[in-house]
């Protein structure tokens, strides 16, 4: 009976793991063979390297080397927000934890409304606003909105509030350490947790986001690497027959698009990797026993 | 109170707060009183009460769009609450080894959020070259990509894309929050002779009540907001699915195809109602701020 329990649970697990893990595996092998190979071929057989430099060959040529362009935008879009995003986030959420000046309750009850309110519902009034503002088609219209990141204030609010002794910030006051220096001498270095928490956040969620530069950017040479492979996708026969010439004009087929898609996940992986056990640990508090 | 501290104390931590407002007021407050405002008035800035609501209701894509969104968020927060719950369960009090290695590997797909994983999955479900090919044929019925993604499945495979996604990272943190509960605990209920189910279920499962909630207030949320997967597969359709599929694609073609920003503004209040609904009623059905938690 106990075998049994162990045996289903077993099963159970694994099933889901060849779910979540077996398109992983696929797209890793798919640029090592041709595109016929792909049809041909076992799905879990591996080609060979060859194909896959003809496949980057391919990529990088397509639409003058835009595939280049749309990662360096990307890392610059999302590595400036967050820098943004750290610089302010963590003093407000040190401001907003141990201050207690007037419109505190406020601005933190603000920063929780926005926060539950998904960011897809914001993009249009913002794109207005903007638009407005001459801003629609620079690079700052995506990199002030990614820069807004309440989730972040929340975080550092919350570490600041509860993890942070108030009396230690108080004795450095005692020693003479202005705000400022207690900030930075005091609170700032206990802070590296909730820094290394509120970096994956925001570095993820504005590598993925689609909708705000969709909305905001036209030239494809402006687009960041999401957007990017939604053109390519319209750009290949392989899912989009309409393409003239079956695509010989563009060489891209699928293990182009395979290619582009696992390259484009590159810098998020490594950011996941390194970020599990920091993530439960910053989330859900202590505890954690592994 | 310390009143007496030099500077002011009334004012400490507004300077650090400072840099945020702009931010705050640009990105979060504005725009959503500004949606607020559009919904309630014509092109022409004048008072229109419900008219803008009633107009997008009665626009023949509303239904649909609702429909397929109210679908797909039901499938996927379905998945979400029984598969990340029991793997969650069935992965505590596990060989930490074996354990650990499952949470890494359900996680990962989360690296491939967004536009990322709709392409993975389109090769997926293209029976030419899917390792699931013979699920495709058995399941869906498919034996050409065409059929796969035919619009009567589509809600159910963009559940399937989130909780690929999506669903590891959750059982990351639920695992997280079964380690808080405290060792004393079970061993007091397997000495009271609960066996593994019954700890399962009657302990763990009502401590990491508050987690549940979370995950599907946020997941709610977000849910109705779809947007990339429709986008992206309509690229990819041969024309079969409607560039107005999901709720918040209608309100994009309304605000940059027919320049009508009052009917996006009430769609998009419209989901915002729905997710604040949705919100109440997972507080209340799962009692997340109850006085004793």
């Amino acid at each position: 009976m106990r075998a049994l329990g162990l045996g289903v649970r077993t099963a159970i697990l694994l099933t889901f793991a060849v779910f979540f893990i077996a398109p992983v595996v696929w797209l890793l092998l798919a640029p090592t063979k041709s595109d016929e190979a792909l049809i041909t071929s076992s799905p879990f057989s591996f080609g060979d390297f060859d194909h896959v430099a003809l496949a980057w060959k391919h990529l990088d040529a397509f639409s003058d080397h835009v595939y280049r362009r749309w990662i360096t935008n990307t890392l610059y879009y999302a590595l400036s927000a967050t820098a943004i995003t750290l610089v302010v986030s963590v003093p407000a959420g040190y401001g907003l934890a141990l201050g207690n000046f007037p419109g505190r309750k406020l601005v933190l009850s603000a920063t929780l409304v926005v926060m539950i309110m998904p960011a897809a519902a914001l993009v249009l009034p913002i794109f207005l606003e903007l638009n407005a503002l001459h801003l629609i088609g620079s690079s700052l219209s995506i990199i002030l909105p990614f820069a807004f990141f309440p989730f972040g204030v929340y975080l550092a609010y919350l570490y600041y509030a509860t993890a942070i002794p108030r009396d230690l910030l108080d004795a450095a006051r005692v020693d003479g350490c202005g705000e400022l220096q207690t900030f930075l001498r005091v609170a700032l270095p206990l802070a590296k947790p909730v820094v290394a928490l509120v970096f994956f956040f925001s570095f993820v969620s504005d590598w993925n986001n689609f909708f705000l530069p969709y909305v905001m950017l036209a030239d494809s040479n402006q687009y960041p690497i999401t957007v990017g492979l939604s053109n390519l996708l319209s750009s290949t026969p392989s899912f989009n027959p309409s393409v003239g010439g079956g695509g010989q004009s563009v060489n891209i087929f699928k293990p182009e698009l395979a290619l582009a898609t696992l390259l484009a996940v590159v810098p998020v992986a490594i950011v996941f990797v390194l970020s599990q056990r920091a993530l439960v640990r910053g989330l859900v508090g202590g505890g954690v026993k592994e | 109170m310390g009143a007496t501290r030099k500077r002011g104390p009334q004012l400490r931590g507004l300077p650090f707060v400072l840099p945020y407002l702009p931010f705050l007021i640009l990105f979060g407050i504005a725009p959503m009183v500004y949606a607020l405002d559009l919904a309630f008035t014509d092109a022409g800035g004048g008072w229109v009460g419900v008219d803008n609501f009633t107009r997008t209701y009665n626009d023949f894509r509303f239904m649909p769009a609702m429909k397929h969104v109210l679908i797909y968020t039901t499938v996927w927060l379905g998945a979400l609450m029984v598969f990340v719950v029991a793997l969650a369960l069935l992965l505590h009090g596990r060989a930490s080894r074996a354990s650990s290695t499952f949470r890494f590997l359900y996680y990962l797909p989360g690296a491939l959020a967004g536009a990322a994983a709709v392409l993975v999955w389109l090769f997926m479900l293209d029976p030419t070259v899917s390792p699931a090919s013979f699920l495709l044929h058995h399941v869906l019925g498919a034996d050409f990509f065409a059929q796969s993604i035919a619009p009567g499945n589509l809600p159910y495979l963009f559940a399937m894309m989130a909780f690929w996604t999506g669903a590891g990272g959750w059982i990351v943190v639920m695992y997280g929050a079964l380690n808080t509960i405290p060792p004393d605990l079970e061993q007091a209920a397997r000495i009271d002779g609960a066996n593994a189910i019954q700890i399962a279920l009657r302990l763990k499962l009502p401590l990491i009540r508050k987690w549940i909630a979370y995950m599907l207030i946020l997941s709610f949320a977000t849910g109705t907001q779809l947007f990339v997967e429709p986008e992206i597969v309509q690229h990819a359709s041969f024309g079969l699915v409607p560039d107005t599929w999901s709720a918040n694609q209608l309100a994009y073609q309304l605000a940059f195809r027919f320049a009508d920003f009052n009917g996006a503004a009430a769609i998009a209040v419209d989901l915002l109602a729905i997710g604040l609904i949705g919100a109440v009623v997972i507080v209340m059905r799962t009692g997340l701020f109850r006085a004793d938690d």
